[in-house]
Formats: structure tokens, C-alpha cells, sequence
């Protein structure tokens, strides 16, 4: 890319583990990565690598059974980290980051009409009058492609696009700088599943926003990402640019991933990744996806350090030494 | 029922004469709309004239959006719902004349995987359980014999150690493995064919190529009929060899799988296509095509052809007037669309 757009979030070893009572689940163990303005980076895992756990620990939502929580958030030149709850309710959440949770479209509430349920953040959060947030919400949900008719509509009588428009809307409605969605996608039809992405995509141009994608659909990913991160077990394996990842990923998790995308234009024979991901109570020592690599050998008993290659790619793997 | 069925081995599905095993001739299933309890408001036109045979050993896929009708197609021919009108005959029997018994036995020669494997599988029941089930309502009553059956089936589907699985309970395995007992006990029976409904689609990624691998297997070794039923083209090259696609309870286009990836004809089919991703870092930099506005409700569907309201090439004064008949491409390929008139072109 020729001009380096500046750095909007930038998360350091980050930590976010549960307590159960079989011991700590670590399920966000030491993260790092950066998103920059206008950009999307994708967040690539299986289920159970805790890459929904890590949108948590960012919007800090956290169940009652978190334990260990710490690393650093950098909002811009804030460490928000550092703030109370409170004041992260009053200053950060939905004012400056925001989310669409998983299956988002089935969460609206049911009993409340659209409009208002896409004003009330605006309300709730940028203290707006209520006039004053139902404009803003119009203005979005216009943005965001919902015909001005369905305001007074409840959520039933819209269908599974429309709804994920409007959730879409409540994130977007307070004008925040990040967004994180959360398989985005993931229960929708082909054809409504394009055009929710062409939406982002567009939504990515015009306003001033980047956007952290959560996603186990490595094909869609491709859709909308600027940057991929691929986390395993609770880490991130591999951070590379789009471009240069989906041409030839480094770390053999991340190969074995493509590998496993059935593609519709190619005749390439999918492959699968044998055994299972660990779980995250009591990850292996050493690298976490040594039991199912290939191309396993001595070192990858002691945990590999993220080397950096060609430029800028992090890949945490002892092949690159 | 006579144990007859029971008692055949799993393996000796033979195609005896050259008749298609699964026959679907004109097939409508419509719902009736009722208000306020008991006043007729119009029907649901979920399969509105479907037609296809499929023969034993062969796999056929079937493609369409939520709501195209797919799931009432596949609930008929699974002997759930009864057909308005038009008929399913599958290995000699027609369905619309089969009640009581016989239906039973008709169902349980056709398995079913459910899409989605934790909501389909008991949790109180352990796996030894939930497969000796079938075995049980169908009358086998040799328990030795169950045991047989079940850890040869087991052994199919890769989950081993047996004596390991059985006493679990579904909670206790994964994603993967639950889908695995889901195809078991679909087997379990020996049926001859088998109905897939999005077998793969609530799995991950790295799963969901091992399992479409099994199922493949599997037909290929009982010389299986198989339906999948996807919304994903991009599995459906390493499945089957014929393939469909449906749009508000019609078939608009089939023909053999190949065909239809690499040599679209239906707008709809194209607009599918035209959605579905491969892993490129060029999507990001591209607007897909979309057709506007949404599947039509199937109360009442637009007239003349169903796609007229949201396609590209439509022509005011047919489309919307006339609906198209099955054109002939090429050899088993048939499309619904006027654009494949030949008699028109002269």
C-alpha cells in the first residue's frame, strides 16, 4: 500500500483467561495486533480458539467468571486499559468501539421497533435527545440500505438481510472509530451474504471507521479484509496483509487452513487438518499446534517467538527462525 | 413389518433393473393458510412442480436459498409430509398410496442427516442408544445382533474405540464427531438412500471437508443414492455428479455438476455464482452483483416466472406473462428461462 494510514487501535499481550472450576481457560493468551484507520483486519480461527473472547476482552465484556484480564489497549494515544468500568462505559464502549454480536440479527429485540432500537444507543451514549437520536438513526439505517418504512416495523417482520442491516445500524449509529463484527455472515443466505458485504465494503469507504472481522469463513474473510490475523488455541499465529496472505500464508496452521477451503473456481482437492484444536484449559506446551503440524520437529517443544519476514509479517513459528 | 428389511446385510444394495431408484413426477406441496383457526386464506406453495429421477449409487445436489421450498421437498420425500398433488415413487412404491406400516417401512429405507448434529442428537441419550433406536422401532429384536450392526457401523464412520463411544453421551464429543453419529445412525437401517441437509455447514472449516469425504465413502461403498441439499457451492464440486438449483419451489436449472459450475445458464444460477467467495485478496477490492430484492413469498409468488421481479435480462411482455418451460440445453441440462428459446430465435 503506498500511503500507511495511521494506527487506530493497537492491542499489546493482551490476556483474558476464565476461571472454572477445572482451573484458568485461557482463552486470549497474550494477543498483538494493530488496526489502522480505514481498514478492516480479519480475524481468522476455528471455533473454540477464542477469537470471540478476544472481541470481549476489547469491548470489555466480560462474564462473571473472568480472571486474569490484562495487556494494553491503545485507543489512538489511550492506554484504555488503564480506565475504570465506568468511565470505559461513559467514554469508550459503543462512543468509540462498537460491536455486532454473533447472530446479532436474532437478537433484536422483539418487542421494540426498529427505529427505536437504533436510536437508543444514540441516546444511551451520546446523551442525544430523543429527536435528535432518531434522526441520526434514520440517517444510518438509510445509510445502511433499511427503507425508511421499516422504522415503525418490529424485527419479525423483517427479514434475516434487513435485520442484519439494523444491527449493523446500532453499531454504526454513534459514529464510533472501530466496529467489531462477529461472524457477520455466518447464518445468512448466499445472495444476502454478498450484499451485506458489499455494504461493509462500501461502509469501509465512506465513513471514517475500521473494522476488526471475526470469522471462521476464510472465503468470505476475503471479502472485506485489508489485514489477517490467524489465532490458535488463544494465539495469534500469523499477521500478515491481505494480499500477501491469501497468496501464500507462512505459519502451517494457516496452510493447512486454505487447504481446507472447498473452492468453487478451482479443482484443487481440499485437504483436512487431522486431529483437534486443544483445549484451552491445558494447552500443550510448547508450540499449540505442534500435535497436528506436519511439519513438526524438535524445536517446536519450546514455544516459538514471532519472528518478523519479508518486511512486515509476524508469523510465530520455528520454521522462520 | 417383516424383519426381512432388517436382516439384509448393509452392503448388498444392488441396482436390479435399469429403473431410477427415487422417481419425483410433478410434485406440489403446498400448505394451507388458515384464518382465525379455520377460514381458508390461501396456500403456501413450498414444491411447486418439482420433477427429477435418481438412480441408485448416484449423488444429486440440491441448491437453493431459505424459504425456496427445499426443506418441504426434502421432508416429502423423507414420507413426513404428504404430497398435494403429483407423487414420489421410491424402489416401487408410490408415496401418495403409502399409509400406516408400510410408510414406516418405506421411511426407514431412507436416512436422514440433520443439519445440525447437537440439535439432532437426544442429550439424555448415550450413543448406544440413540443408534439401537432405529433397530429397535424396526423391529430387531437380537440384541447380539444390534451390536453387530452398530459396531460395524461405527467402524464405517471412523469413530473408534467402540467400546469408548457407545457409553457417551453427545455433549462429550465434538462438532465432528457428533455429525459422525448423526451419519451412523442415518445408516444404521442399510438405506438406500440418503438425505443430506446441509451436513457440513454448522462445522468448522477443517471439519467440514473429513466429513464430506465420509459421506462420499459411504456411498460409494453401499452404493448409495444420496440428496445434499447446500446453500454452499463451493462443496458441491467434490460431491455429486447431478446438481439443481430451486427458486420459489421450482426448479430452475439442472444439469450434471460440472456443467452447471463451469457453464451457468439460468440468471439466478449465475447471480449464486456470482456470490459465492473463493480465499483472494482481490473480493476486497470488487462490489459483487446482486440481484435486487429478495426471494418472493410463496403465498403469492410473482407470476409467469418467479425470478422476473429480480432478474437482469428480464423481457417485459413474456417473462411476465408466460411461464418458461424446461429448456433443453445439452444432454442433462434443462433450464427454465425464456433466454434458452430456440423456437424464438427461429
Amino acid at each position: 500500500m503506498a500511503q500507511v494510514n495511521e494506527t487506530v487501535l493497537r492491542v499489546r499481550n493482551l490476556h483474558l483467561y476464565f476461571q472454572t472450576r477445572g482451573g484458568p481457560v485461557q482463552a486470549v493468551d497474550g494477543v498483538d495486533f494493530d488496526l489502522r484507520k480505514n481498514e478492516a483486519t480479519v480475524i481468522i480461527g476455528e471455533s473454540g480458539c477464542g477469537k470471540s473472547s478476544l472481541a470481549k476482552a476489547i469491548l470489555r465484556l466480560l462474564p462473571r467468571n473472568a480472571g486474569r484480564y490484562d495487556g494494553e489497549i491503545w485507543l489512538h494515544d489511550q492506554n484504555i486499559m488503564t480506565l475504570s468500568d465506568e468511565s470505559y462505559r461513559r467514554e469508550i464502549r459503543w462512543r468509540r468501539i462498537s460491536m455486532v454480536p454473533q447472530a446479532a440479527m436474532n437478537a433484536l429485540n422483539p418487542v421494540m421497533k426498529i427505529g427505536d432500537q437504533v436510536a437508543e444507543p444514540a441516546m444511551v451514549h451520546l446523551n442525544l435527545g430523543e429527536q435528535e437520536a432518531m434522526k441520526s438513526a434514520v440517517r444510518m439505517l438509510e445509510h445502511v440500505g433499511v427503507p425508511i418504512d421499516f422504522l415503525h416495523r418490529y424485527a419479525f417482520e423483517l427479514s434475516g438481510g434487513m435485520r442484519q442491516r439494523s444491527a449493523l445500524a446500532m453499531a454504526l449509529v454513534t459514529l464510533p472509530d472501530v466496529v467489531i463484527l462477529d461472524e457477520p455472515t455466518s447464518a445468512l443466505d448466499v445472495l444476502t451474504q454478498a450484499s451485506i458485504m458489499n455494504l461493509m465494503k462500501r461502509m469501509k469507504k465512506e465513513l471514517e471507521t475500521s473494522f476488526i472481522l471475526i470469522t471462521h469463513d476464510i472465503a468470505t474473510s476475503s471479502e472485506l479484509a485489508d489485514n489477517v490475523a490467524v489465532m490458535y488455541a488463544g494465539q495469534i499465529v500469523e499477521v500478515c496483509d491481505a494480499r500477501r496472505f491469501f497468496a501464500k500464508p507462512l505459519h502451517p496452521y494457516s496452510h493447512a487452513l486454505m487447504a481446507s477451503v472447498p473452492r468453487l473456481r478451482e479443482t484443487i482437492e481440499p485437504e483436512f487438518i487431522t486431529g483437534q484444536p486443544p483445549s484451552l484449559l491445558n494447552p500443550p506446551t510448547g508450540c499449540r499446534f505442534k500435535d497436528r503440524c506436519p511439519r513438526r520437529f524438535e524445536k517446536c517443544d519450546q514455544e516459538p517467538p514471532m519472528y518478523v519476514r519479508e518486511g512486515d509479517r509476524q508469523v510465530k513459528c520455528w520454521l522462520y527462525e | 413389518m417383516s424383519n426381512d428389511n432388517v436382516h439384509t446385510p448393509v452392503t448388498t444394495h444392488t441396482n436390479s433393473n435399469g429403473q431410477p431408484l427415487l422417481q419425483i413426477d410433478d410434485l406440489h406441496v403446498w400448505y394451507e393458510l388458515k384464518r382465525f383457526g379455520f377460514g381458508h386464506a390461501g396456500y403456501v406453495r413450498a414444491v411447486d412442480g418439482v420433477q427429477f429421477d435418481l438412480k441408485q449409487g448416484e449423488a444429486i445436489a440440491c441448491v437453493g436459498e431459505s424459504g425456496c421450498g427445499k426443506s418441504s421437498l426434502m421432508k416429502t420425500i423423507l414420507g413426513l409430509n404428504m404430497p398435494t398433488s403429483g407423487d414420489i415413487i421410491f424402489d416401487d412404491t408410490a408415496l401418495s398410496q403409502t399409509r400406516g406400516e408400510a410408510l414406516r417401512h418405506y421411511r426407514s429405507k431412507i436416512g436422514y442427516v440433520q443439519q445440525d448434529p447437537f440439535g439432532a442428537l437426544p442429550p439424555f441419550m448415550n450413543i448406544e442408544r440413540i443408534l439401537e433406536e432405529p433397530l429397535l422401532i424396526n423391529g430387531m429384536t437380537d440384541k447380539e445382533e444390534r451390536h453387530a450392526r452398530i459396531a460395524k457401523i461405527l467402524e464405517e464412520v471412523k469413530l473408534t474405540p467402540i467400546s469408548e463411544v457407545l457409553p457417551k453421551y453427545p455433549h462429550m464429543l465434538s462438532g465432528g464427531q457428533q455429525q459422525r453419529i448423526v451419519i451412523a445412525r442415518a445408516m444404521v437401517m442399510g438405506p438406500k438412500l440418503l438425505v443430506a441437509d446441509e451436513p457440513v455447514s454448522m462445522l468448522d472449516a477443517s471439519v467440514r471437508v473429513e466429513i464430506l469425504r465420509l459421506l462420499r465413502k459411504l456411498q460409494e461403498s453401499h452404493n448409495l443414492a444420496v440428496i445434499y441439499i447446500t446453500h454452499d457451492l463451493s462443496t458441491v464440486r467434490y460431491f455429486s455428479e447431478y446438481i439443481f438449483v430451486m427458486y420459489a419451489g421450482e426448479i430452475v436449472e439442472f444439469a450434471r455438476m460440472e456443467d452447471l459450475l463451469d457453464n451457468p445458464k439460468h440468471p439466478y444460477t449465475h447471480a449464486l455464482l456470482e456470490a459465492s467467495s473463493d480465499p483472494n485478496a482481490d473480493n476486497a477490492l470488487v462490489m459483487r452483483e446482486i440481484p435486487k430484492g429478495e426471494p418472493p413469498s410463496l403465498v403469492n409468488p410473482p407470476p409467469a416466472c418467479r425470478f422476473h421481479p429480480r432478474c437482469p435480462h428480464f423481457m417485459e411482455g413474456l417473462c411476465n406473462v408466460k411461464a418458461p418451460p424446461q429448456f433443453v440445453v445439452e444432454e442433462h441440462h434443462r433450464v427454465a428461462c425464456w433466454l434458452y428459446d430456440d423456437s424464438a430465435k427461429g
